[in-house]
């Protein structure tokens, strides 16, 4: 017994060391594209059966209502189907993308993934780790349904990677009225960043110690600096500093020191993440928290009312860009349910799918033809600025820069947290840029 | 012949094993550290993210996020290790002659050695929460608050000074001083109450009787103890990602930082020459103490 | 890797001796327990917190007031910790008992090889065996974690739990070995040995009627040891397993990330997570210095 034991040990070894020698991960043949052109055509034939494990990082509050709501979709729609949910908690994924990135290199892949759209999904699609699903997108429409720019941005060399589910706006500044009337601030939004600077003066002479709410989790800061960075800049600008622009222009220097300004006036910790930052306005501590629309659930989860109990403008400075991130869902290479997968994908891009995830969660919908009538207020007038406005892509979500790039971004704006040391962060955002573009 | 290789041939299983999963896999590490990276970017470019050979090292050696976290790591060393034969030391002084209820206090201040870093790190966290004033203090300093003394309020291991790592010492200090209790309090035990009695004969005084006939008898026992304190310090890695989370440039030491290198930045030569600098570290430290050992075995034999 | 390279810990109980005391002495004494106290009191602060918190319902619990006794008892938090940990618990009570096992038995032959049978080469062999307990893991990991996913792509069933297990015990190799080795070294004389060779034993009997017998002190260390660093291990569970496969270490992190933390439920979970490791110490922990004590006190 013993010996059978110690043989079967050097045995897990050997076999171990023989595998290794193979070196890359075997092409699983069941993940080739294109052989479930049936099933990818708006079928609701019960589905493709089996387990389908979706992975999101929508483990709490208004995504978790969101991703219940979609698999209720999904539920209806492909009986023969069994919804496995893979969500991890962590911050705007910070957490679960590593944990993602080690289950992809385990080579056990979720059946789908969510992931932001835009440079983020550029990372596993030049690691070869996603299948193309243009089947399914034209399944669904095209851009018939999906707004071009859009899709421009989930295209890589012709093909199409992931589904969109949502969009979200990054630009929004989320206000508690009944601490602006303790300084007598005005409700109106501040025409630009001093203006806005100086409300806050007028608040802390007021006695209210923290006019702004921010996390300790480096990502809420880079969301809140983002937000600055764009004011600053202007859209075009701020735009070319993914492509080809200066990130040692005079604008950046300013948009750190006055993001610098506005720290000044935040708490310096007690808020972990976004949702005790964004309950600090909800229970008066703070005036002001800048942070995605998905803010917007946890009012709605507090019973608070729009207008009265809180209200929401444009970060200023910013007002008519759209700073956008989107949500969308990918079919991995070697998912054990490729065909539950299209499913799936199906579910997340369907109008149905659409409605209900985008009610639930508090964004709004990826595709132009869900009627707006449904939602409401706040989204409903994201809906029309979605239309209107100039775009912009979010750093802090992955739309604008790959993965390593916002590692770096995510470095230098942590290490500025604690030293507010100007120069360095500035330089560390120019390497940033020098060694990821 | 046969006879006298037969003891080899029962412990050839571990060799094999130990031979490859601990010295193959290290020089794996250490082919994969010199190995060059590129990567396509966004923007469409090739990017060379890792030059490959000692380039790789130099550029890690110069990249000052690595730097703060070798720093980080001398000062989470430094308190660890002093602060466990501190309190190890001073526990075990006050309880080697035997008190009431010695079974109690010995089991309390040994028992967060039986817990896991990740479970001691989730609460330490919130101990250690950085939040100060009284709408933001939680932890520690709303405690500090309560009890009258808000001065004493700091802001742990996110504070901008130099020095930060020192707090998270303290859930390291916690967990372990109590071992070091153990090793310093078997050590005492194991000498002879007939040794302190000829002493006390000759009129020496107690403090005497500690430093010329106790305390050399532990050296041994103390050196041990520093080198596993130590070389724990230098492998931390559980305590600090369940503390300050898995990317945290203030709160980095090399342990951590190779993960986020590994996933986060997506570098695999500078995360494997990271590990490799770390190795070596311990190494330098461990190789002495191993050599050292073995030789006053052999003499004591 | 909390525990894995502590060395032994031998206890003994106090030797009392009755004197008159001095005055100075009785100050002392009260200076002492006043100390003792006192640490023990700091020691226990965060379970305190711990204790309040896992019996706070989440819609009573403040984070500015959990310093205090709660209004009333709630469960709820305990209940939603089980029900979070519970499977992982049972990944971890599985690896964690088998790690122990297996790497006491080749401990066990290892260390009966290094003390009494020795070949020519073997010093050497044994110093390289207590290198491989002091590196950081992290020298390893990256090709480890390849070789892993290489196993478990071409047997599935390896993945999750029994890919801990392996790795436990071949990085258990060199602590259980150095326990055995330092507890046979003076536990088992060599004449016995001898006398056993005289009358024609080979090595396998001699070991499995004269050592094996004899040998349980040690294997109550070896056993409680590699347990409590399987329980506690958190960095290779990481790398190497996922949510649904991975020990209890790795639920009780997602569990404490979330968020929105819930902390009556985040706090009942670290005790549900350090519970049998706990017990181990509290109830075994006699028997565990006793075995050391036995054997590797020089």
């Amino acid at each position: 017994m013993r010996f059978k034991t110690l043989v079967a040990v050097g045995m897990a070894g050997l076999l171990a060391l023989t595998a290794c020698g193979g070196g890359e991960t075997t092409d699983d043949a069941t993940g080739a594209p294109g052989s479930g052109q049936g099933t990818t055509s708006e079928g609701q034939d019960g589905g493709a059966g089996g387990e389908v494990g979706v992975f999101t990082w929508w483990a709490e509050g208004s995504e978790k209502a969101g991703l219940e709501a979609l698999q209720a979709e999904f539920e209806k729609n492909y009986p023969n189907d069994t919804f496995i949910n893979l969500a991890v908690a962590g911050g705007a994924g910070s957490n679960a993308k590593a944990k993602l990135e080690a289950d992809l290199q385990n080579n056990n892949p979720p059946d789908s993934f969510q992931g932001h759209a835009g440079a983020e999904l550029y990372d596993y699609i030049v690691a070869d780790q996603l299948e193309p699903v243009n089947d399914v997108i034209d399944g669904l429409g095209g851009t018939d349904v999906f707004p071009e720019n859009l899709l421009n941005l989930l295209t890589v060399d012709g093909n199409i990677y992931s589904v969109p589910s949502n969009v979200h706006r990054s630009n929004v500044v989320w206000v508690n009225p009944a601490v602006l009337d303790e300084g007598g601030v005005s409700h109106d939004a501040p025409a630009d960043l001093d203006a806005w600077l100086a409300d806050m003066e007028t608040l802390k002479g007021a006695g209210v110690e923290t006019p702004l709410a921010v996390g300790t989790a480096p990502w809420t800061q880079l969301h809140l600096f983002e937000s600055v960075l764009l004011a600053e800049l202007g859209t075009d600008e701020y735009n070319a500093l993914f492509t080809d622009g200066d990130w040692g222009a005079d604008g950046v220097r300013s948009a750190i020191d006055k993001y610098a300004q506005l720290l000044s006036y935040a708490n310096t910790g007690g808020a972990d993440d976004w949702p005790q930052a964004t309950d600090m306005v909800i229970d008066g501590n703070a005036a002001y928290n800048v942070m995605g629309d998905w803010a917007v659930a946890q009012f709605a989860q507090r019973d608070k009312q729009e207008g009265t109990d809180y209200l929401y403008w444009p970060t200023p400075g910013t007002d008519g860009t759209f700073l956008f991130l989107a949500d969308s869902f990918t079919l991995p290479k070697g998912a054990k349910n490729p065909e539950g997968a299209k499913d799936w994908l199906n579910t997340v891009g369907s109008a149905e799918g659409q409605l209900a995830f985008n009610l639930a969660k508090g964004s709004i919908p990826a595709r132009t033809d869900v009627a707006p009538d449904e939602f409401p207020p706040y989204q409903q007038s994201a809906m029309e600025s979605f239309k209107n406005d100039a775009f912009a892509s979010s750093i802090a979500h992955g739309a604008a820069v790959q993965m390593a790039w916002s590692a770096d971004i995510s470095t230098a704006i942590s290490k500025f947290w604690t030293d507010k040391d100007a120069d360095s962060f500035h330089e560390g955002l120019k390497q940033a840029a020098e060694s990821n573009r | 012949m046969w006879k006298k290789w037969q003891g080899f041939w029962l412990v050839l299983p571990s060799i094999v094993l130990v031979l490859v999963f601990v010295y193959g896999l290290i020089a794996q590490t250490f082919a994969t550290s010199m190995a060059p990276l590129t990567r396509r970017t966004f923007a469409g470019n090739e990017q060379v993210v890792s030059p490959g050979g000692f380039d790789n090292y130099a550029q890690l050696l110069a990249d000052e996020r690595y730097q703060r976290a070798l720093w980080n790591l001398l000062v989470l060393t430094i308190v660890f290790v002093g602060g466990t034969m501190l309190f190890g030391m001073l526990w075990a002084l006050l309880l080697e002659k035997g008190v009431t209820a010695e079974g109690f206090f010995r089991s309390v201040y040994l028992f967060p050695m039986a817990v896991s870093f990740i479970a001691s790190g989730t609460v330490w966290k919130w101990l250690l929460s950085p939040g100060i004033g009284d709408h933001e203090a939680i932890g520690l300093n709303r405690l500090f608050i309560m009890f009258g003394l808000p001065e004493l309020q700091s802001r742990w291991w996110s504070d901008p000074g130099p020095f930060n790592m020192a707090a998270m010492a303290m859930p390291a200090v916690w967990q372990l001083a109590g071992y070091v209790m153990a090793l310093f309090l078997a050590g005492f035990r194991g000498i002879s109450e007939d040794q302190r009695e000829a002493a006390r004969v000759d009129g020496a005084s107690e403090w005497r009787i500690y430093r010329h006939v106790l305390f050399p008898q532990l050296s041994p026992i103390a050196l041990s103890a520093l080198i596993i304190i130590g070389h724990m310090s230098m492998k931390t890695f559980d305590l600090i990602y369940a503390i300050a989370g898995q990317n945290n440039y203030v709160a980095d030491v090399p342990a951590t930082l190779m993960w986020v290198q590994l996933f986060s930045q997506r570098n695999a030569p500078v995360a494997a020459a990271n590990a490799t600098i770390l190795l070596l570290i311990v190494a330098l430290v461990v190789i002495p103490y191993l050599i050292y050992t073995n030789r006053t075995e052999k003499g004591g034999r | 890797m909390t525990t894995t390279t502590m060395a032994p810990i031998p206890v003994a109980p106090p030797t009392v001796r009755k004197r008159r005391s001095t005055p100075a002495e009785t100050g002392w004494r009260t200076l002492r327990m006043v100390l003792l106290v006192t640490f023990a009191a700091l020691i226990l602060m965060p379970i305190y917190v711990v204790l309040v918190t896992s019996f706070k319902s989440p819609a009573d619990f403040r984070v500015t007031e959990a310093w205090n006794i709660p209004d009333r008892l709630s469960f709820t938090g305990w209940r939603a910790a089980w029900d979070a940990l519970a499977p992982a618990l049972a990944r971890s009570m599985v690896m964690a008992t088998a790690a122990a096992v297996i790497s006491s038995i080749l401990g066990s032959m290892n260390g009966f090889v290094f003390a009494k049978w020795r070949f020519p080469g073997s010093s050497v062999i044994f110093t390289m065996f207590l290198f491989g307990m002091f590196i950081p893991y992290q020298a390893v990991m990256i090709p480890l974690q390849q070789i892993m996913i290489a196993m478990n792509s071409s047997a599935l069933f390896m993945s999750g739990i029994p890919t801990l297990i392996v790795v436990h015990v071949i990085y258990g190799i060199p602590i259980c070995t150095l326990i055995f080795r330092n507890y046979y070294a003076t536990a088992v004389p060599t004449d016995i040995i001898e006398a056993a060779r005289v009358d024609g034993a080979g090595m396998l009997r001699t070991y499995w009627s004269i050592v094996l017998p004899i040998s349980a002190p040690a294997f109550v260390v070896t056993l409680i040891w590699q347990f409590t660093s399987a329980w506690n291990d958190f960095l290779f569970a990481l790398f190497l397993t996922d949510r649904n496969t991975g020990p209890v270490t790795f639920a009780l992190q997602e569990l404490a990330s979330a968020q929105n933390p819930d902390y009556s439920r985040m706090m009942a979970g670290v005790l549900v997570a350090s519970l049998p490791t706990l017990l181990v110490y509290i109830f075994l922990g006699r028997y565990f210095v006793r075995g050391l004590m036995s054997g590797s006190v020089k």
